[in-house]
This record gives C-alpha cells, sequence and structure tokens, in this order.
C-alpha cells in the first residue's frame, strides 16, 4: 500500500478546514499540510451559509454583550471561558478574512456593515448580502492557492483514523476516481469534516453532511460531547428543507399563523412592532421559534400542506427593493425552488433540522483527548454553542477555533517524532474491511437507501423538537435493529471508479453511530435546555444538569455516557429572557 | 430518462441506458437520478451536493444543454424522454462524472487572492471600499465554479488550451477589486493562454451561467484592457504600466 507523510493532516476542505490550513502554513511555513476532502472544498457545505457571521465591531457594541447573548442564547450551557476566547478573536479574524479579499456588505462611508439577527442585543452580524458563507469559503479556497505547502487531496473520503502508541497519527482514505485505499500519515491530525444533520430526513443540511468525522473520533475512544443538541431552524421550505435565513426576518419579516397573526407574541417572545426589534419577537432564538410553531400546530392554527403543516413568513412589506438588495438568494431559493416570489407572496415555512450543537470534545486549543488529534468548525464541541447556537455564531467559529487548532497543530507536530511503521498494518487491515465487507461480498439482504430512510423516520419520530423516555426508548431499539441489519448491507457497485454507492455505505455506518449517541445522550439528560425539550421533565435542572454529556463508545454497544461540568467564569446562570 | 452511463472497467466505449422514473411537480432533474440510485441502480455515478443551486457539483448536459440538475424541474422536459450526458468537453471518469483537474488548475493559475505589495496589519482594521467600489466587482464574484460555461463555450470544445469563461471572470473579480493590485500580474498569465482572441464573443458562457456571472462580459473588458496594455509595451516600451 501507498503511504504519504505529512506534518500536519486536516480532514476536511470546508470553513474551518481551510482557515485551520492556513493558520499551520503561516505558524511554520516549513510544515508540510495535507487536506483531505470528500468534495472538492468550494462544494463543501459552508458554501450553503445565507445569513451572515457574528463578530462586534459597532462602536456601541460590547465583547461583554456579545458573550452574553451567546451564554443566554445556549440556556448556560457554553464554556464560558471558550466564550470568552471567542468573542475576544472574533473582530480580528473577520477583518483578516476582509483582507483576504471576502466581499462584505459595506456602509456608503467603506466600513463593513452589519446586520441584527435572532437572539442578539445589538447588531453585530457581518455579512455578504445573504450569500455570506458562499463568499467566505470561496475567499479561503483561493487564498490558500497562494500556500505551496499546502497540498490538496480532493474527492478522498477517509474511512478511519490510524493511532499507535496512544497518538494519532494520520488516517486512511479511498481516492474516489480510481479506488485506491491509501495511509496518509501525519504528525498531527486535525478533524474538520463538519455537521452530521443527515441523520433526519428533513434538514437544511447538504447530502454530505452525514457525521463522518464525529463516527471516527468515536471509534478511536474520543468523546462526543453534547449530541442531544439538534438545532431546528424555524424557516424552513417545507419540500426541500431549504433555509430561509434568518437574515429575512432581521430584515424586517413576520411569522404569521394562520389567521395571519404573528403568533409569537403568545409565546413570551415579546410584542409586535411594525419593524424588527433585537431579541424580541421573530428575532427571539431558534430553539424558542421552533418550540412555538409546535404550540400553533397543537392548537390547530397551522395551515396544511402536502408536505406537512407549515407557518407564512411574510416579507412582502419589504417592498422589492430592498428584498433585492438585503436577501436576494432568499427571492431566489423561493421562486425556484417553491415557485413562488416573496415580493408578492408569503412563504411557507417549518421547522427544519439545522445543526448539531454537540460534536467531538475539544480544548480551547482544539485539541482532543486523544494525543495528535484537534477538531474544530461544527464537527467539534468547545462550547460556545451550548444547548442552542445562536444564528451567525458558527462562521464565526470556524475562524476563530478553526485558526487556534491550526496553530496547536503545528506546535505539536513540530516537536513529534515521525510517523511509525505500525501504522501501515492498521491501513491495510482496513483495506482489507472495504473490500471483504462491500467491494467483494454481494448476496447481503438489506440495502443502504432503505436503512437509511428507516433510520431518518425514526429520529424525526422519536428525537424531534419535543422528545419523551417513550419516544426516545422505541428511536434507540429502532436503531439498535437498523445496527443489525447493517451487518448484512450489501451494494451493487463493485467498481474502484468513482464509487458512490460504497461512499453511500460508509456514511450510513457513520450515521447510524451518531443516531444512536444522539438518542443515548437525551435519554441521559433528564431535563429540558435550549433546543432539547423532554415533556417529561419540562424544567431546566441546574442542580442536576448543568453539565456536559459525554458519549464513549463502549463495547457493550449503547455508548457510555458520563457528565463533565460546565465552565462558568463570570455569568451565573439565569432565566432567559426575550421580548423585554 | 436515457442516462449516458460508462464504466471504464467494462466498456470501453459509453453506452445509453433507460430508466422509467416517475415525475413530481415538485421534483428536478437531480431528484430523479436519486431515484434511479435509491430505487433501480445503486451504480450511477454522479455528483451532487446541496440541492440548492450554490455548491457548483451537479452541472450536466440535459437534453444537449448545460444545467444545474438541482435546479431544473423535470417537469419542464416533459413529456420526456430526457438525455442526461456528462458536461461536454470534460474528460469523463465514470457515467456522468466528469475530471475537473484542468479547469482547478485553470483557476488557480489566474492568482485568484488579493495581491498587494504591502498588506495593511489585521490591527488596523479594514480596507475601505464603498458600496459602488463593492458594485464593480460583485457580480464577478458570484460565481459557483459549476463549469456550465465551458460546457457551452464553442472554443474549448475544440481548444481545451483556452483558459476559459470561469477563470477570466475570477482573474476579473480581482482586477476590479479596489483592495487588490495584482492586475498586471495576472494580464501576464492571461497573455501567455492561447484562445483567447479565438473568443468569438458569441456569449453562450453568459447565456447559460445560472448565477448571471456574465463571463462574456468579463472576457470582453479584458480583451479591451490588454489590447490598450499591447499597445502600450509596443509604443512606449519604457512608459509606466
Ligand atoms: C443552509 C445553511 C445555512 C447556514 N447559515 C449560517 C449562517 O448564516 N451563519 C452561521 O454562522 N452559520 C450558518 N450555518 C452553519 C454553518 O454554515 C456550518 O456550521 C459551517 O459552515 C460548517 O463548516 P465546517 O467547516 O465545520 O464544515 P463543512 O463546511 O461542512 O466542511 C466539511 C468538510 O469536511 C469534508 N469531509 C467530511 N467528511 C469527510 C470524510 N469522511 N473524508 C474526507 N473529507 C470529509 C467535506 O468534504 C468538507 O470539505 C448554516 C448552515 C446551513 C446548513
Ligand atoms: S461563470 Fe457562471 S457558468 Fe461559468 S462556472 Fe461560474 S457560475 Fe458556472
Amino acid at each position: 500500500m501507498d503511504q504519504v507523510v505529512h506534518d500536519v493532516l486536516l480532514v476536511g476542505g470546508g470553513g474551518a478546514g481551510l482557515r485551520a490550513a492556513i493558520a499551520v502554513a503561516e505558524t511554520n511555513p516549513g510544515l508540510s499540510v495535507g487536506v483531505v476532502s470528500k468534495v472538492y472544498p468550494m462544494r463543501s457545505h459552508t458554501v450553503s451559509a445565507e445569513g451572515g457571521a457574528a463578530a462586534v465591531i459597532r462602536p456601541e457594541d460590547s465583547l461583554e454583550a456579545h458573550a452574553y447573548d451567546t451564554i443566554s442564547g445556549g440556556d448556560w450551557l457554553c464554556d464560558q471561558d471558550a466564550v470568552e476566547a471567542f468573542v475576544r478573536e472574533a473582530p480580528k479574524e473577520m477583518v483578516q478574512l476582509e483582507h483576504w479579499g471576502c466581499p462584505w456588505s459595506r456602509q456608503p462611508d467603506g466600513h463593513v456593515a452589519t446586520r441584527p439577527f435572532g437572539g442578539m442585543k445589538i447588531e453585530r452580524t457581518w455579512h455578504a448580502a445573504d450569500k455570506t458563507g458562499f463568499h467566505m469559503l470561496h475567499a479561503l479556497f483561493q487564498t490558500t492557492l497562494r500556500y505551496p505547502p499546502i497540498a490538496r487531496y480532493d474527492e478522498w473520503f477517509v474511512t478511519r483514523l490510524l493511532v499507535d502508541d496512544g497518538r494519532c497519527q494520520g488516517v486512511v482514505a479511498i481516492e474516489l476516481a480510481t479506488g485506491k485505499v491509501q495511509a496518509l500519515l501525519a504528525k498531527a491530525v486535525i478533524i474538520c469534516s463538519g455537521g452530521g444533520g443527515k441523520v433526519f430526513r428533513f434538514t437544511t443540511n447538504a447530502n454530505i453532511k452525514t457525521g463522518d468525522g464525529m463516527a471516527l473520533a468515536y471509534r478511536a475512544g474520543v468523546p462526543l460531547k453534547d449530541m442531544e443538541f439538534v438545532q431546528y431552524h424555524p424557516t424552513g421550505l417545507p419540500f426541500t428543507g431549504i433555509l430561509i435565513t434568518e437574515a429575512a426576518r432581521a430584515e424586517g419579516g413576520w411569522l404569521l399563523n394562520k389567521d395571519g397573526y404573528r403568533y409569537l407574541q403568545d409565546y413570551d417572545l415579546g410584542v409586535p412592532e411594525p419593524t424588527p426589534v433585537k431579541r424580541s419577537m421573530e428575532l427571539g432564538p431558534r430553539d424558542r421559534l421552533s418550540q412555538a410553531f409546535m404550540g400553533e400546530r397543537q392548537a390547530g392554527r397551522t395551515i396544511s400542506s402536502q408536505y406537512g403543516d407549515v407557518v407564512h413568513l411574510d416579507v412582502r412589506h419589504l417592498g422589492e427593493a430592498k428584498i433585492d438588495k438585503k436577501i436576494p438568494f432568499v427571492r431566489e431559493l423561493c421562486i425556484k425552488y417553491q415557485k413562488i416570489d416573496p415580493v408578492k407572496e408569503m412563504i411557507p415555512v417549518r421547522p427544519v433540522v439545522h445543526y448539531m450543537m454537540g460534536g467531538i470534545q475539544t480544548d480551547l486549543e482544539g485539541a482532543t483527548l486523544l494525543p495528535g488529534l484537534f477538531a474544530a468548525g461544527e464537527v467539534a464541541c468547545v462550547s460556545i454553542n451550548g444547548a442552542n447556537r445562536l444564528g451567525s455564531n458558527s462562521l464565526t467559529e470556524l475562524l476563530v477555533f478553526g485558526a487556534r487548532a491550526g496553530r496547536a497543530a503545528a506546535q505539536f507536530a513540530g516537536s513529534q517524532a515521525a510517523p511509525s511503521s505500525a501504522l501501515m498494518a492498521q491501513a491495510e487491515d482496513e483495506e482489507r474491511r472495504l473490500y471483504r465487507d462491500f467491494l467483494q461480498n454481494s448476496g447481503g439482504s438489506e440495502r443502504v437507501s432503505p436503512l437509511r430512510d428507516e433510520m431518518q423516520d425514526a429520529m424525526e419520530e422519536g428525537v424531534g423538537i419535543y422528545r419523551d423516555e417513550e419516544g426516545l426508548l422505541q428511536a434507540e431499539d429502532k436503531i439498535r435493529e437498523l445496527k443489525e441489519r447493517f451487518q448484512s448491507v450489501s451494494i451493487d457497485d463493485k467498481s474502484l471508479t468513482f464509487n458512490t454507492e460504497l461512499i453511500s455505505v460508509l456514511e450510513l455506518e457513520n450515521l447510524l453511530d451518531l443516531s444512536e449517541v444522539v438518542v443515548s445522550s437525551a435519554l441521559a439528560r433528564k431535563e429540558s435546555r435550549g433546543a432539547h425539550q423532554r415533556t417529561d421533565h419540562p424544567d431546566r435542572d441546574d442542580d442536576n444538569y448543568l453539565a456536559h454529556t459525554m458519549a464513549y463508545r463502549s463495547d457493550e454497544g449503547a455508548p457510555r455516557i458520563e457528565f463533565a461540568p460546565v465552565t462558568i467564569t463570570q455569568w451565573p446562570p439565569g432565566e432567559r429572557i426575550y421580548g423585554s | 430518462m436515457e442516462v449516458l452511463r460508462y464504466r471504464p472497467e467494462e466498456e470501453a466505449e459509453p453506452t445509453w441506458e433507460s430508466f422509467e422514473v416517475p415525475v413530481h411537480p415538485e421534483w428536478m432533474v437531480l431528484d430523479g437520478l436519486n431515484h434511479i440510485k435509491d430505487q433501480l441502480d445503486g451504480t450511477l455515478s454522479y455528483r451532487w451536493a446541496c440541492r440548492m443551486g450554490v455548491c457548483g457539483s451537479c452541472g450536466m448536459m440535459v437534453n444537449g444543454r448545460p444545467v444545474l440538475t438541482c435546479a431544473t424541474y423535470l417537469e419542464s422536459l416533459l413529456p420526456g424522454p430526457l438525455r442526461i450526458e456528462p458536461l461536454s468537453g470534460f474528460p469523463v471518469i465514470r457515467d456522468l462524472v466528469g475530471d475537473i483537474t484542468d479547469f482547478m488548475g485553470k483557476l488557480s493559475s489566474v492568482k485568484p487572492w488579493i495581491v498587494r505589495d504591502t498588506e495593511k496589519p489585521v490591527e488596523d482594521g479594514e480596507y475601505l471600499q464603498t458600496p459602488e467600489e463593492l458594485a464593480e466587482y460583485k457580480q464577478y464574484s458570484m460565481c459557483i465554479n459549476c463549469m456550465l460555461c465551458y460546457a457551452a463555450c464553442p472554443v474549448y470544445q475544440i481548444e481545451p488550451e483556452f483558459i476559459g469563461p470561469a477563470a477570466i471572470a475570477l482573474a476579473q473579480r480581482y482586477n476590479m477589486d479596489s483592495r487588490d493590485e495584482g492586475a498586471q500580474e495576472r494580464m501576464d498569465v492571461l497573455a501567455q493562454h492561447e484562445g483567447i482572441w479565438g473568443c468569438t464573443l458569441v456569449g453562450e458562457c453568459s447565456e447559460v451561467c445560472p448565477k448571471k456571472v456574465d463571463p462574456a462580459g468579463a472576457i470582453q473588458r479584458y480583451k479591451v484592457s490588454a489590447s490598450v496594455d499591447f499597445f502600450k509595451s509596443v509604443l512606449m516600451p519604457w512608459g509606466e504600466r
């Protein structure tokens, strides 16, 4: 088997991975960096992010205010030392990206413009119209092309971490174009592989968001933290799940029930005003807005559609000029994918799975509990998002913690010996497994798509916006059954050339592990906090659950759940108050 | 749906294969392909990711025209059959998957990053750029690298050396950015490439572009500035460039 050696290897070429790669190259230009990505980097899911990225820049704003909004938005489950580092470094990272060419929207005087986002006291969301992630990703990708030490492995799929001597020293990956299985060795590995929204069927997430990196780390014994917290975004288009960004509400859009009534006023979210008020009504946090939708549905005040119940997002009063200037992509998406023009019609929307607050446990430098393994971006959980992420904090998180992980990994790699030779035996084992289980095995009775569909249905049914023990136990049984049946899965495609069915079966394996972890973590948390709402334990319980869940793989099957303390520095747990 | 298959391990030439696909009013061509893959034949290979027209993965020839399959309704192409082929002008790896290595090389060859003699320290804040300055290049920054313009370009089809519409638009995106000082370096790169003068400006590229980038306009502007530059260098070889 071939092997390649780098000093630092990135798994993932999205926003976090590319930012980390540049940080490595700048920290130590002598290090060789490899970026492995299952799609060409500019196809990574960061490209879909619309609304913006938060960082303090306005004179009336403060780091303290950004920290408080983040922590209260996260229902006090954020680690406050991480939040402090985050808000402190955010402005610098955003300016850096400006220097790298990101076409941020501007004020007439040439300074960067901001807009408010949900759960924010003062507006601080930088944006490039409503294609922020697209512009950030392309600016980052194009900037990486300046750095010769950054080598790319485009359309390579990582299947396993290589660990020897208690240290992560590389990965095994398949080159899609040729089917070649290869060991990519490194002194440090940074996982930046993004989230896993595809555990659910109805999601804003791209097809490629299958939580691979979380599953890789979990199987290597690294704990996954706070995995029960799954964010539903309140406004997705009903059939496709395409996101209508919060910016539509920040610019003045209203949420209306079937009677044309701004129902959020009935859910402790403030009183309706004609123009947007920060931390109020349509600019409340996502968890509360999605829960309010469920309340309306219960009360029979939603509108039924072919693809489930919806409410209306009305932006008509903003007028065509403002819509085209501030949220042109919203209009484009509605026309193209929903066949309606928001200038003239109301947009049907319903809550949709959007983001995973949980992920691979890391410290503030992105280091995991496994030496040599780092993680950053949506795949990681450094705990700035707590129980509910504030919109526009994620894109900033990619930059701040991508850069931190890059610098830390560069430092770590500088002090390590070359990867050990024992790794090749492991890599060859992995190659044999791929052949034996998938490429040479026919005759299995199960196929990928039904298993995936059943998994997604079970998760929507049992682990949605509201949960209870009975539903969670049913989901747990179902996932266990599916994992059992996965043992007899086989694929039709035995080719070595661009075998996308092989990739989907490996992704399914990862998704099944993740589903199990989400369910077990949700069962363990017997309280309601942020995006985790248990009807059988409706209150927040700081005495017992002001703590992170940590899910470890165990040989007995179900994950072992432990609890770890939350770091509180200056903001003692309080009530979340919106709308005043 | 008729799909052009190519399995290099099994066949020397591409072959057509037909599939029956139901039509739902919400379905795009991509949903039809996913139906085939999930229900009928798991071996069909193609790329896709975001299903919202922004990742640029899913471009294919549908009835001879390059389109994003995630943004083309099946219904709009009734009664069928639809003919689906890989994007024209790219070597085929397998089925509907083209090899884009050459395209990626072309993109990076135009130095698509901010070039400056001196960089301002990050601590000193952002470069100022007015909304009008932003508007100068904004359109060229909207390219999703979907390569539909290459598939539509008559020059690229016969002259694969041609650096192509999106790469020139990308060069212009930076040239026209008020923060950038690299126009001359990029001009030198573009000037080395054969074929730019072969572009007849018929504008097929701009016509198929799903993001209204108008690469034909970028080529036009480039030609004008390049010829000015050419005359300057001939007539005033020692003049400031
Ligand atoms: C529709 C939408 C809109 C959003 N809008 C906003 C917003 O306005 N503001 C905000 O702050 N956040 C937003 N978010 C969230 C934010 O976009 C994401 O959390 C963030 O972009 C994730 O970036 P990432 O770098 O961690 O991962 P990604 O961009 O998902 O990149 C993951 C990378 O890992 C690679 N990879 C994955 N698995 C493997 C494997 N097995 N082998 C090799 N490579 C692999 C992929 O190829 C890819 O390059 C939005 C999310 C969605 C879905
Ligand atoms: S210029 Fe238009 S058609 Fe060409 S690659 Fe870019 S987005 Fe696609």
